[in-house]
Parts: structure tokens; sequence; C-alpha cells
């Protein structure tokens, strides 16, 4: 009954996180594998393309095919589509298609749609490299986006090889998110650590102030705190000012649009992500075992790591695995205080989602990003005997 | 007690969904870029076409083909009448996010600019991706593209917008390629290469932004010493924070944004009417007080100020040291030289 009762209890939230959660994250991830484009707009050649492989003569019907479904598909606006998803094998074939389409609705009545009346508008139409991609797309599924992910792609054969050196990327993307994030995490505890030590050992009432401290920032949005960085950071900012007055440099650091901003600022934002679970724990750990260490006669760096920081251990692995996961999402603070080079996967993400639409490569990126980190997040709670799951 | 919980959850479910799946009539509602320019648009066209009987709402937002997908997508969108930029009125048409606009509806072809009349679309400003310096910093002013690539000539850094649509133009012509031919060196790989590595000779000095808020505040902070920028904000940094910036409009690309009407809309016959009477000459002719754009009217240039004239891309003298943008050529090569760019800006 107890059990039963728990349940339901707990039925409403996990009603919601199915219908507003894992629903639409699983129809998101899932475009990454889906082809619908291609197999809507281009039914009749697909067909006429099943027995085709590259290499071979194309078949007699597929031009008359292909007009057919250009025009039927112009008029049921699925053409454009198909165009945008071809473009991205066969660069160009976007408003070739579109023209295509246009003048085969227009031309007169009787016109043959052979081989000459694609090659009069433009020769890629008639080339294997073009109807290899359209097969290729025939769908329900196909590794295209996740290939492109990877830096992968297929050859006019079908087989996966590796992109061309200027259009290898998110591989690299990827490494570098892993280390912003990285040195971001380690920042955050080489500061967060202090801070979270002191609250601990200072009166209660001083501890409230100086949590207010913590958390002022945490209520300040993202954007504004991003923003206030770029005032300080800039080369005629705060911090440049201050030291060139102090006569401490003779020109102005380059603070922001580099690497160096992007961490200043990132650390800041996460911060209280760090100290807020190394505190809730610490204050757990009680300041007699110190004194117990230091009258067995241990030296104080003995004391604090022999004794202090096997009991931290669990506060600094949860507040890593949250700094770390937290910051490998990260987006709007690179876009404005890094430069190229510092762009992390989710601007990537967020790029292909709202400018160009290519939900597929979005999707593709996004699912890279979900393993990597669910994997490194099953090898913190390895190392951590299952400690990092725990918020302390 | 299970069965009555599951009732109160079933009932809480369907007060959830059933909320935004009524469709709900709404006021007319215009999307425009925001900031300053938002601002200008409001007191010569939102304010007074309110007055007008027919209840206007704004918004803004950043652009973006992907977004104005999921409005038509999702259903039940709350835009009526959009600005869009040049690519996403084209392909945005072809993939029928818009309703197709009778001309004689919005005050008929011969009213506007020859070229700013589209199937799905027309023209609301014409802008310059201008060359822009802080006249009080800079010591040697730069005289057109060939200067922002000249390190010697001009030390320090120099900002241009992160992505590869225009830079590889005014790299072409900074490495002596008229800027009528620009388009047809670029269709060719080796153009795409040329561009590409007179683009390597100032990596070290490049700073990127993204929005178009950002070259003026770049220049005013000394971050870089010249940048790339949208005509109308450098003119409005001159004038609302006082700055002495410059602008050379030599080879610069123009561009326009257009006004669409979103696909399905309830609002269809409003939002003509709106789009008629923000193409009105004598309404178009007040934004340039505000920022300073071209507008499409051909009425209108004779009514504006002469004193704005100045830095107006329409200025005949202007105009005629700039060219247009291909927009066919971004539509076609946009997603692999994309990819291509942001290869170029990741690496050092």
């Amino acid at each position: 009954m107890l059990l039963r009762q728990r349940t339901a209890l707990l039925l409403p939230l996990t009603g919601f996180l199915l219908v507003f959660f894992v629903a639409p994250l699983v129809w998101l991830l899932s475009l990454a594998v889906r082809e619908a484009e291609v197999p809507r707009a281009l039914p009749r050649t697909l067909i006429e393309l099943q027995t085709w492989q590259p290499g071979q003569a194309l078949p007699a019907k597929v031009f008359s095919d292909l007009a057919l479904d250009l025009r039927e598909a112009r008029e049921a606006s699925t053409l454009a589509d198909a165009a945008r998803r071809l473009n991205y094998e066969v660069n160009g074939v976007r408003s070739t298609l579109m023209r295509a389409a246009r003048e085969v609705s227009s031309a007169d009545a009787g016109t043959v749609f052979g081989a000459d009346f694609f090659t009069t508008i433009d020769p890629t139409l008639t080339s294997p490299e073009f109807f290899a991609a359209v097969k290729r797309a025939h769908g329900p599924v196909s590794s295209y986006y996740l290939l492109a992910a990877f830096d992968l792609t297929r050859n006019a054969n079908g087989e996966i090889e590796r992109a061309t050196e200027a259009n290898r990327i998110y591989v690299d993307v990827l490494l570098r998110t892993l280390g912003i994030s990285a040195s971001v995490t380690l920042l955050c505890l080489l500061l967060g650590f202090p801070v979270a030590m002191l609250l601990t050992q200072v009166t209660e009432k001083t501890a409230d102030w100086l949590m207010i401290l913590v958390l002022l920032p945490f209520w300040t949005s993202l954007l504004v705190r991003t923003a206030a960085w770029v005032v300080v950071l800039q080369r005629e900012g705060m911090v440049n000012t201050v030291l060139m007055d102090l006569g401490l440099i003779s020109e102005p650091l380059t603070l922001i649009y580099n690497r160096t901003g992007v961490l200043i600022a990132m650390t800041h934002v996460l911060l209280p992500f760090m100290i807020l679970p190394l505190y809730s724990v610490l204050k757990g750990i009680p300041p007699h075992y110190m004194r117990a260490a230091a009258s067995l006669g241990a030296p104080p760096v003995v004391a604090f790591f022999r004794v202090y920081l096997p009991m931290a251990a669990p506060a600094i692995a949860a507040g890593s695995v949250m700094v770390f996961i937290l910051a490998m999402g990260y987006y709007i603070t690179p876009a404005l205080v890094g430069g190229g080079s510092d762009q992390m996967l989710s601007y990537f993400v967020a790029t292909y989602t709202t400018d160009t639409g290519n939900w597929g490569l979005a999707s593709a990126l996004g699912l890279m990003m979900l393993v990597t980190t669910l994997a490194l997040y099953g090898v913190a709670h390895k190392l951590s005997g299952g400690r990092a799951l725990s918020m302390g | 007690m299970k069965k009555h919980l599951l009732a109160v959850v079933g009932a809480a479910a369907l007060v959830c969904l059933s909320g935004p799946v009524q469709a709900q009539s709404h006021d007319l509602n215009v999307v425009s870029w925001g900031g300053a320019y938002q601002d200008g648009q409001k007191e010569v066209y939102f304010k007074p076409f309110n007055a007008t009987g027919i209840k206007l709402t704004d918004e803004a937002w950043d652009g973006g083909l992907g977004v104005l997908r999921t409005k038509i997508k999702g259903g039940n969108s709350t835009w009526d009448v959009v600005q869009v930029e040049h690519d996403e009125l084209e392909i945005g048409c072809d993939e029928g996010l818009y309703e197709k606009l009778d001309v004689n509806k919005i005050g008929g072809a011969a009213r506007y600019l020859p070229g700013t009349v589209h199937p799905c679309g027309v023209g609301a400003i014409i802008y310059n991706l201008v060359l822009a310096y802080d006249g009080d910093k800079l010591k040697t002013a730069p005289n057109g593209w060939s200067d922002f690539f000249d390190t010697k000539k001009i030390p320090g850094k120099r900002s241009i917008r992160n992505g590869a649509k225009w830079n590889l133009e005014i790299a072409l012509i900074a490495d002596g390629v008229s800027s009528s031919d620009v388009y047809k060196v670029l269709r060719t790989p080796e153009g795409v290469e040329r561009a590409f590595k007179k683009l390597d000779t100032i990596k070290g000095d490049l700073v990127f932004w993204k929005s178009g808020a950002q070259p003026p505040q770049m220049l005013a902070a000394g971050d870089v010493v010249m940048t790339t920028a949208y005509n109308g904000r450098i003119t409005a940094a001159n004038e609302k924070d006082k700055k002495n910036f410059k602008m050379v409009w030599k080879d610069t690309p123009w561009t326009m944004d257009s006004w669409v009407i979103m696909k399905g809309t309830p609002q269809k016959a409003n939002a003509e009417k709106l789009v008629e009477f923000m193409g009105r000459p004598e309404n178009q002719a007040k934004l340039p007080k505000y920022v300073r754009y071209g507008v499409t009217a051909i009425g209108a240039t004779p009514l504006i100020d002469k004193s704005l004239m100045g830095e107006l891309p329409t200025n005949p003298e202007i105009h005629k040291q700039a060219f247009a943008e291909d927009v066919k050529y971004w539509i076609d090569n946009g997603d692999k030289l994309a990819e291509r760019w942001t290869k170029w800006a990741g690496t050092k």
C-alpha cells in the first residue's frame, strides 16, 4: 500500500517529465538520424534509383520521374526542404533544384524531360554525385548527420572517410569544450574551496553575510554578468586602467575576446555552484577532528591532507561534476567574451537551430554532447565510489 | 485513493494541454530588429498606424530562419508581419513560410525602387556594411578595404562579423578584385581560396563581432582601431554618444531587409494594411531622422531632410560607390562556407 501511495504521489512529476522533457528530447534527438525531406519530395526518383549503384549508367526513366517529382514537390511546398538537405552534400544544388522545378512547371506540354533538359539547366543535375547524394538520403534513417558531427563523410562509393582538412571542425570543438570546462572546474575549485572552508569557521552571522555575497551574483541574470565582464575587461576597461595607473603595465593587456576572458567570466558565473555543495558538506565536518590530528602530532598541512581532505572528497566530487556539466553547456558567455577559437559546442547547436535551421546537425551535435557528458559522469561516479551522485 | 489522484492528475494535464492548443485570436503583431531602430519605427510607423484604429503590438527578434520555421510548423504563431534579411526572404519564400504578397494591396509596384518588390515581401530598408573608425583616435585615415588589410600602414586590431558573408567579398576587393567582379571570382574554388588567404594575412589582428551593436562599442572601448559595421549603428553612436566615428563607403556591400506576412495569419487583411502604411513615401521619409537607413519608396527621397542625406545608403553619391550583395550566391554556398569559416576562425 505504501509503495502504491508513493507511486501515486510521484505520478504528477513523472507524467510532467515524460510529456515535457523526455518526449521532446527523444523527438529532437531522433532528428539526428531521420531522413524525411528527400523521400517526401522525390519518391519516384528514389524508387528508380533503388537498384542503381554509383558507377553504373543511370536508369533511363530517372529524369522523367525527377521532373514529375519536382513539379509535385514544388506545388506541395516540400521541395525547399529537400533542396536544403541535398545542398549540405552537393554545394550549390539548392537553387539549381528550385530553378529546375520552376522550369519543369513552366515547360510546354510535350517537353521531353530527359538528361538533355536537365543538363541545360545545370550539369550538376545529371551528375552521378548528385544522384548518389539523393540515394543516400532515401531514409527513413541515415547516419549523415552523426557522421558529420564526428567530421566524417561518405565518398561517392558510400565509404566513410574523414572530411577534408578545411571541414574538420566538431571533434576539435568537442575537445575544446572539454578543455575549457575542465579548466573552469579547476579554477572554481581553487577559488571556491578556501571560501567554503572560511564559511564553516566564522560565526553564523558573518557566514550569513558572506553567503549573501556568494549568492548575490547567483541571483543576477547571466547576461548582465557577462556584459559587466565586457566592461571590466575591455582594452580601456577597469582592470587595464587601474593597472596602467599603478604603473604595473605600460601597454593594455588583452583580456577579452580570447581564452582568458572566457575563463575569467565563466569561472565567476559558475563559482556559486562549487561553493554551495562544498559548504554543505564541509560544515558537517566536526572541527575537533583537526584538533585531534594536531594533538596527535600532525602538522597543519599533513592534517589537512590526511584528515580534512578525505572527508571533503565527496563535496569536491559533487561540486566539480556540477560545475563541469554546467560548463559543458555554456554558450552565451563564450560568444560574448570569447574569440573565434573559444566557441563551445552549444554555440554551434544554437547556430544550427536558430540561424541556418539545420536541425539534423544540431541534434547530432547535441547527442554527441549528451553522450560525452553522461560518459564522463559515469566515470566520475565510478571513480568517486558513487559519491559524485550524492549532493553531500 | 489512487483513482482519485489519477483523476486530479488527468484534470490537471487536460488544463495544461488545452491552454495552448485552442486557437486564440490576437492583435496584429509586428516583429522587427529592436533597439534604436525599432524605437524609430515605433514613432514613424507603429504609433501612427495604431491611431488609424487597428490595434498593433510590436516585438523584437534577432533573425534566423530556424526561428521562422518553428513559428510556422509549431502553428498558432502570434507573429503577423516580420522584418527579415534578404536570404531569409528568398529561402523562406521557397519553403512557403510567408503569404504571397498582392502588390496592388501594398501600393503597387511603381511605388517602390526596382528590385525591392518580391513575390513574398517588400523592401523595408537598404543598408551598407561600411568600414568604420574613430576619427579622434586614428591618425591615418583608412581609404578603403586595402587599408583595412594593411597592418603596416595602420597597426592594431580590427573586427569583422563572425561569418563568411561579406568578409570574403571585402578580402577579394582588398586583394585587387573590382567590386563588380567579386562574385564571379568567388564562384570559382580558387577565388574562395584567394579570399581566405587574404584574410590569413590579418588573422592575428582580427576580433569577431556577432551582433550589430558590438562594433561601435568595440571602437568606443578602443578594443579595435577599425571595424566593419552597419552604417546606421555608427551614425547612432555619433549622435547619441557624441562620438566622432567615420565611415568609408567605397566598395561596401549593400543589402536590404524586407517586410513579410507570415503564412496562415488570421490577421492577413490588417497585415497588408500595415505593410501598405509603412510603404507610403510620406511615412518612410520620417525614418532616416531616427536611424540612417535608406528607404524603398521612390517618392520618399525628395521628402527627406537634406541634412540627413550625407550618410544615407540611398544617396546616389553613396549608392554608386557600393555594390549589391549577391543573395543567390550566399543561398547556394552559405552552408559549405559556414563550415569552412568556422574551421578557419577556430584555428590560430
